[in-house]
């Protein structure tokens, strides 16, 4: 059962730039993405790709300056602000990167057992803890007391508790060493074999391709290749899109040429045509104007003219 | 927990005492220096009556023909032993006339204070919920006017069109002129007290609504305040416990540690209106050259202010895990 479904997502923001004129610059285009019940789906991007902002338009937390356009549905029903309020912190939950998004002043098991708008009974909390191994003296430290290893693990909980559906996962493996890095991304595994949807963001390709079920690239705001995790092998050629194929040789594994040109975080300034033209080798003049259309191929799909 | 609060208090104790030693040493040598004859500023203007030998008469009684050391040495010893002197302006003991005098400024601080601290924080508040709008823009104007403005020239100010112009004030005193003590209502002291509270309070208000303004932003933009939502909080109890909670005690804890620009401001706008409070007394002391008043108010204000900033100092504490638990206290044993 597909549990999300992204259908051609924008996300933009308005900035001011001087007293009276508003300019809106997107920071997602046209993104498209689904994530299956019981299915771990990561999604890959570079730093600053605007990653976040497809977990918090999601989530329906997008800063107030922002706005979205295109269609998300949970479990086939049309995801609204209304929808989002009422299942935040019950079937979606959003496990955030880092410390900072635990309140420094209050002990970490308050604030855990808030979700869902009520407070979860300490019982509850109790036994969650003890799965993911955490003393019950945890509950009363301060989010400054807690080790790395078990900040990551108090986080990863704070989606168990809800029982959520859809977990959105923002870089949990960002500043982690690689065993811990590998640690959090089983536990997601976890989750997902229970049965829950689990959309894992991330720029760390290596370290997610062993659990998940697909790979959705990011580039230039937008989603470029959804490919099953088994086409990240070999010398790369199952996969469809240049940009993904050069992120995969980039790997300390393989050749390790790293993808050519910077990374384009941002969609480039005409939304129209290929964002990677600039970098790829097979550009031709078709890819310079209109919107790339997306096609459908074996298990995953591209969007790229060349595709095959 | 209990241990570490007796060392903290030990210790504060014996910086106090440190403090009020040089203090009063300092105090004592300016009073000494400054160009006041005590003995002439205590005949006042009926100075050409007093014959050579009164005023000798006058210089020891009140111990001024000593060396300057012996009368230093003479007050510290009575002030060890709880006595404070007789002031030399109001012929009375010290410790009477601060007590009295402070009743009426305490009312008046303590109303500034919960004032300064009420409205500081709603409008620092208002400003950071409305931040980059033209209500924050407003705010922020309004405090750096007043932060840059003179205690007392706004009381002169004040004066002239509320009470001199409109006539809605009295003109100043602390009850009305000409009116037995029991006579006087709650209702006229407050009367009185208004305007020299506003004064008092506005000084305090910047400060305040400043402070709260940043912290209460940079909560609001907060990774906790995101998460905090993920999770499904949401309105007025998601702004209780992250934002308010938050900077609510740190705005207190300014507050506390205010009490000296409290104090100063009280000598300001308790002379410009005539107030009969400690920070006239003040003034009268420091014209008269009445050293015993003046070093006991010196004193008092010394442990006044040092309360402020040590109730401040125990408040830091309380509200800050990470200072907590750096002293060795354990961190609240109650969930
Ligand atoms: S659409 Fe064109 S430019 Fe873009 S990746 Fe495909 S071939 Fe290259």
């Amino acid at each position: 059962m597909t549990v999300l479904e992204i259908r051609n997502l924008s996300v933009f923001f308005s900035r001011y730039y001087n007293w009276f004129r508003k300019r809106t610059e997107a920071c997602l285009n046209g993104l498209e993405l689904s994530v299956g019940a019981g299915q771990l789906v990561a999604v890959i991007g570079s730093s600053g790709s605007g990653k976040s902002l497809l977990a918090h338009a999601v989530m329906g937390i997008l800063p107030r300056n922002a706005g979205w356009s295109g269609q998300m549905l949970y479990k086939g029903e049309l995801l609204t602000p209304q929808l989002q309020q009422r299942l935040r912190g019950r079937e979606l939950a959003l496990v955030p990167q880092s410390v900072s998004y635990l309140n420094p002043l209050m002990q970490v098991g308050k604030q855990v057992r808030m979700s869902g708008g009520g407070v979860r009974s300490r019982t509850e909390l109790r036994s969650m803890f003890r799965r993911y191994g955490l003393e019950s003296q945890v509950e009363r430290m301060y989010p400054f007391q807690l080790s790395g290893g078990m900040m990551r693990r108090v986080l990863v909980s704070t989606a168990t508790l809800g029982g959520a559906e859809l977990i959105i996962a923002d870089e949990p493996t960002s500043g982690l060493h690689a065993e811990l890095a590998q640690e959090t991304v089983m536990r997601f595994r976890e989750l997902a074999d229970e049965g829950s949807a689990v959309l894992l963001i991330t720029h760390d390709l290596e370290s997610v391709l062993p659990y998940a079920d697909a790979i959705a690239v990011l580039y230039g705001g937008t989603s470029i290749e959804v490919a099953p995790a088994h086409y990240f092998s070999g010398d790369g050629t199952m996969l469809r899109h240049p940009y993904s194929r050069a992120l995969w040789t980039a790997l300390p594994r393989n050749e390790f040429t790293p993808p050519k040109g910077k990374p384009l975080v941002r969609p480039a300034r005409s939304a129209a045509g290929c964002p990677y033209r600039e970098y790829c080798e097979s550009a031709s003049e078709a890819c310079r104007s209109g919107q790339i259309p997306v096609r459908r191929v074996n298990e995953g799909w591209v969007r790229c003219i060349d595709a095959t | 927990m209990i241990r570490s609060l007796l060392k903290f208090l030990l210790g504060k104790m014996l910086r106090l005492v440190v403090l009020l030693a040089a203090i009063s040493i300092l105090s004592f040598m300016m009073v000494k220096m400054a160009p006041i004859d005590p003995v002439q500023a205590y005949v006042g203007a009926d100075l050409l009556k007093v014959s050579e030998a009164q005023r000798e008469q006058i210089a020891a009684y009140w111990g001024l023909d000593q060396p300057p050391l012996a009368q230093f040495l003479t007050w510290g010893s009575a002030v060890l032993k709880g006595n404070l002197g007789t002031s030399m302006t109001f012929r009375q003991p010290v410790t009477d006339v601060i007590a009295e005098r402070f009743l009426s400024s305490l009312a008046l601080m303590v109303s500034a204070w919960a004032l300064s601290g009420l409205i500081g924080f709603a409008a620092g508040a208002a400003a950071a919920m409305n931040r980059n709008t033209w209500v924050d823009r407003m705010i922020h104007w309004y405090c750096y006017t007043l932060a840059a403005t003179p205690a007392f020239w706004l009381g002169l100010l004040l004066i002239m069109v509320f009470s001199v112009w409109l006539g809605w004030f009295p003109l100043g005193l602390g009850v009305p002129a000409g009116m037995a003590a029991d006579q006087v209502t709650l209702g006229d002291r407050i009367y009185h007290m208004f305007l020299p509270a506003l004064v008092l309070s506005v000084t305090g208000i910047a400060t305040i609504a400043l402070h709260t303004r940043q912290k209460l932003a940079e909560v609001l933009d907060s990774d906790y305040i995101i998460f905090a939502r993920a999770r499904g909080e949401r309105g007025f109890g998601l702004f209780w416990r992250h934002g308010l909670r938050n900077i609510a005690l740190p705005a207190l804890t300014l507050q506390f540690a205010s009490f000296s620009e409290l104090f100063g401001g009280a000598v300001l706008a308790e002379q410009v209106f005539a107030y009969p409070g400690l920070g006239q007394a003040t003034v009268q002391a420091g014209l008269r050259g009445d050293v015993p008043l003046l070093l006991g108010i010196v004193l008092f204000s010394t442990c006044f202010v040092f309360a402020g900033n040590m109730i401040a100092d125990l408040l830091y504490t309380i509200i800050d895990p990470r200072i907590r638990s750096r002293d060795g206290g354990d961190p609240l044993e109650a969930g």
